[in-house]
């Protein structure tokens, strides 16, 4: 069944050099206990596209076109009253830096049982459950804990903290941006393997934006590539990264560093930059660095299916000859 | 999540908003000046002059507000008082930004221990709740023009040398300035050439928010009768006849109080405009 | 914490010492004499001489200045130069009267003020937040002894609805607040616009924060996210401007105690001036630099203390 479901989305920016067009005609599912990657450059349009998504966009916002289907309600036309029925109901999400996550005058053991505000167990009852789930995130000591502030926890337990804040409310839609890149190596994996433990038990589906490839390959099913506010190549994570079809997806590998075999003193690199999105250019979107650019590159490519479960946006795709 | 917003409108009619207050300040405080320095020529009667005769006149077309109890007329005062009111405000402003300005520098780039004396001293000024200093100091040598001006330099040097200060240690800790010194340029250059004119901005727009309170506190004090001596006429001392005489003549408290609430709230405004202009980070934000 | 507190209370004590100090410094690098001032034009070189000795005024500064440090924390400012009364007693008298005024003026003010500003910020860019952005304005700019003698002259002389002087019958409660209100109001609306400008100012600040975002997309109801998590950062700056509002209190008190004739601090002051009472004007101007410092120190520590950022790394 899909939980999921984003349509033609798209998402301009007011600002004072012109409308910014971050988001064009995104469109994805999530099914059920599925685990979906987001991955892209910074500016690629990934938390436009959640902020979105948790109906919280900025206030220079507009969402020019699209629906987004959660649980057959689209979220763009609900109230913001309407919209508190799903956040922290059906839709929870886990936050870039864990530093700022928290209310910094609030002790942790409050801000976990004010979450919870939508049951109607006793207060006790609610502190039990905010201990268990710190306890299952791997805190240690949570009983006391509790009574702490989140200044006085490290980055690491901050964002154990956000997840067992994500997780408590059991979500049929976790979405975690960027939950590791605040933190290091040996706590990314900590934190990546303690999401998927934790997303078997509750079954709920993910949405995990990152940038780190590795990650995204050791947790996800479904990789979503998006480059400059456009979706370029969407499937199952084996198929795209064995077999990338869009050349920013190829590039895009050929740039990480965990797929570099031979030694060379240089990481290469994708020439140019991303193009400017208040001022568009026409046709393809990755045209200018494209190496392997055609003609027809100037009109804009559609989304072609090259298997049952992969898809990109590239010309190339249906010129045969990729 | 705002579907389809008219931004457009509300930023022109923000400015606008914004710049109708600064224009207004503006033309408030030139008219205050004015008055000022025409005064003598404004002034339908001799401010001081008695007229026992006419005293406590009501409205009218010979004495536009009236007449206090001595019979002078109370339109020239109170023009006049425009001029006692800049008479305070401009040599006050100028010396604490003066004696704070040297202060702040000092402490800024003088030794630790010169900074800590300097700031001690600073706390120490401000830690006198102001009317209460200056009830103070006219206990001990009395009311004068001179005292209110001596008075409150004294209590604004720490607002300017607080600012100075805090300026000159960001500036100085800034990296263009690291460069320059690491070039060999000396102290004295460095000074003059980037740190003057980095602090003359937010001075500015403090002198302009200070005029008002400096404005109101000379008022106050006169109105104590601890300000200006009779029969200079200010506004403050125009305040006093007035509630002395508050259920005869209320002419009296409009003609003082009014220029006085006018004149504090356009060097208010034009001061708020200031700083909004000086500061376009501000601009943005609200 | 303890440490901060500490430190703190400790540089309250040397800027009150150092105040006291500057005071005297001052008297005695004014030109002329302050005895003749006191005595105007009754001084007799008799007369001079007594009450110089009195005061202890014929001693070196040193002395003079250690011998009031010692009398001051024994509580002894001096005597009264009329009835011989100790200064102490005299203004204990009058003290409650200004203090109750300040605390009357800032509760409202406080009140009315967090109110406005958390109103301000969430209308941000409406007409009523622009309306209440000059409004605030212009109560800050506005003398408050100008507002103390228009509310006088509208409401008690005009309107005839609230007593236009004195504190009230000190038996009857109620008589005191009836008192209390136009004299509280007066010095209050200045603060009343400072303190909403400074809530909304650092309200929409906190709003924008990160975990703000977090309390709303646990779908938190509107009224705790905006009053538990924010207004809860959002209000710290405004204790420590309170602090600082005591001093500008107890200097707008003066004009409020004269205008409605109320007793207070500001009102003896006055009267000692006028009377030539210096070791009464002096007492009170001390007491008042005192309680000044004390309510910004004590502003400080409360800050620290509801802010576990502040108190942990200090």
């Amino acid at each position: 069944m899909t939980i999921l479901d984003v349509r033609n989305l798209s998402v301009d920016y007011e600002t004072e050099q012109g409308t910014l067009r971050a988001l064009r005609d995104v469109s994805f599912t999530i099914e059920d206990n599925k685990i979906v990657g987001v991955v892209g450059e910074s500016g690629c349009g990934k938390s436009t596209l959640i902020s979105s998504i948790i109906n919280l966009l900025a206030n220079n916002a507009v969402l020019s076109s699209g629906e987004i289907i959660f649980q057959g309600k689209d979220i763009v036309r609900l109230s913001e009253d309407e919209m508190r029925d799903i956040l922290g109901v059906g839709v929870s999400i886990i936050f870039q830096d864990p530093m700022q996550t928290h209310n910094p005058v609030l002790t942790v053991g409050r801000q976990m049982m004010d979450i919870q505000y939508r049951d109607k167990t006793s207060k006790e009852k609610k502190k039990e459950a905010a201990i268990d789930m710190l306890r299952v995130v791997g805190i240690p000591d949570p009983e006391s804990r509790l009574s702490q502030y989140p200044h006085e926890f490290s980055g690491g337990m901050r964002q154990r903290i956000a997840i067992a804040m994500a997780l408590m409310v059991k979500p049929s839609l976790l979405i975690a941006d960027e939950p590791t890149t605040a933190l290091d190596a040996t706590l990314e994996v900590q934190i990546i393997e303690k999401l998927r433990e934790l997303q078997g038990k509750i079954n709920c589906s993910i949405l995990f934006i990152s940038h780190h490839l590795g990650v995204i390959a050791e947790l996800c099913d479904e990789v979503i590539v998006m480059y400059a506010g456009e979706i370029v190549e969407h499937g199952d994570v084996r198929d795209v990264f064995h077999n990338a079809r869009h050349p920013y997806t190829q590039a895009l590998f050929a740039c990480d560093p965990g797929r570099i075999k031979e030694k060379s003193k240089n990481l290469p690199t994708i020439k140019g930059s991303i193009p400017n999105l208040i001022d568009l250019p026409s046709g393809c979107i990755f045209k200018h660095r494209c190496t392997q650019r055609i003609s027809v590159c100037d009109t804009s490519p559609a989304m072609h299916r090259v298997s049952e479960k992969q898809q990109a946006k590239c010309h190339l795709l249906t010129q045969g000859k990729n | 999540m705002i579907m389809k917003q008219n931004n457009e409108l509300q930023l022109i009619i923000k400015h606008f908003f914004r710049n109708i207050l600064g224009v207004a300040g503006f033309l408030i405080v030139m008219l205050m000046v004015l008055s000022a320095i025409f005064a003598d020529f404004i002034v339908p009667y001799d401010p001081i002059a008695l007229n026992i005769k006419e005293r406590l006149q009501g409205p009218s077309f010979s004495h536009l507000l009236g007449t206090d109890q001595l019979g002078r007329d109370i339109f020239s005062r109170m023009v006049m008082g425009s001029r006692v009111a800049l008479q305070v405000a401009l040599p006050t402003v100028f010396g604490a930004v003066s004696i704070g300005f040297v202060l702040g520098m000092i402490a800024g780039f003088g030794p630790k221990w010169l900074d800590n004396a300097i700031i001690l001293l600073l706390d120490t000024l401000r830690s006198f709740p102001t009317v209460m200093f200056a009830l103070a100091v006219v206990a001990l040598v009395g009311p004068s023009l001179e005292t209110v001006i001596f008075i409150i330099i004294v209590t604004s040097i720490p607002t300017y040398g607080r600012v100075v200060r805090t300026q000159t240690l960001s500036i100085k800790s800034s990296e263009f300035i690291l460069a320059e010194k690491s070039m060999g340029s000396s102290t004295a250059r460095i000074l003059l050439v980037h740190i003057l004119p980095n602090i003359f901005g937010p001075i500015a727009v403090l002198s302009a928010m200070e005029i008002p309170t400096i404005i109101g506190l000379e008022a106050g004090l006169s109105f104590l009768g601890m300000g200006v001596r009779p029969p200079t006429p200010s506004w403050g001392s125009l305040l006093n006849e007035g509630y002395t005489l508050i259920r005869n003549t209320p002419w009296l408290l409009i003609a003082g109080g009014v220029p006085l609430i006018i004149t504090t709230l356009g060097f208010t405004f034009l001061g708020e405009t200031l700083r909004d202009a000086v500061d376009p980070k501000l601009r943005k934000r609200n | 914490m303890l440490g901060y507190i500490i430190k703190r209370l400790s540089l309250a004590v040397l800027i009150i010492v150092f105040a006291i100090t500057l005071l005297f410094v001052m008297i005695h690098s004014i030109p002329g004499d302050p005895v003749s001032t006191m005595l105007g034009p009754r001084a007799t070189p008799e007369l001079k001489a007594s009450l110089e000795e009195r005061m202890g005024l014929n001693e070196p500064l040193p002395v003079q200045i250690a011998y009031f440090f010692t009398n001051a924390i024994t509580g002894n400012l001096g005597t009264d130069v009329f009835t011989n009364r100790p200064v102490t007693s005299i203004i204990g008298e009058q003290l409650s009267y200004t203090l109750m005024l300040i605390f009357a003026s800032i509760s409202w003010s406080a009140l009315l003020g967090i109110f406005l500003g958390c109103y301000s910020a969430i209308k941000r860019n409406t007409i009523s937040d622009k309306i209440l952005a000059v409004l605030s304005v212009s109560f800050i700019a506005t003398p408050s002894f100008v507002v103390s003698l228009y509310s006088l002259l509208f409401f008690s002389v005009y309107l005839g609805w609230l007593p236009a002087i004195g504190a009230g019958d000190s038996d009857d409660l109620w008589d005191q607040l009836i008192h209390l209100v136009l004299p509280a109001f007066s010095i209050g609306l200045s603060w009343v616009g400072y303190i909403a400008r400074l809530v909304r100012a650092s309200m929409l600040e906190i709003m924008s924060e990160n975990h703000i975002r977090t309390a709303r997309a646990f779908g938190l109801p509107r009224r705790w996210v905006i009053y538990r998590y924010a207004l809860r950062l959002a209000i710290l700056p405004t204790i420590t401007v309170i602090g600082v509002g005591m001093g500008f209190l107890l200097s707008a008190a003066v004009f409020a105690e004269i205008v409605f004739s109320r007793p207070g601090l500001g009102k003896l002051v006055i009267d000692s001036i006028t009377t030539r009472n210096y070791p009464v004007v002096m007492g009170s101007v001390l007491l008042s630099t005192i309680i000044f410092v004390v309510s910004t120190t004590l502003s400080d520590i409360i800050n620290a203390m509801l802010d576990p950022r502040i108190g942990r790394q200090l």
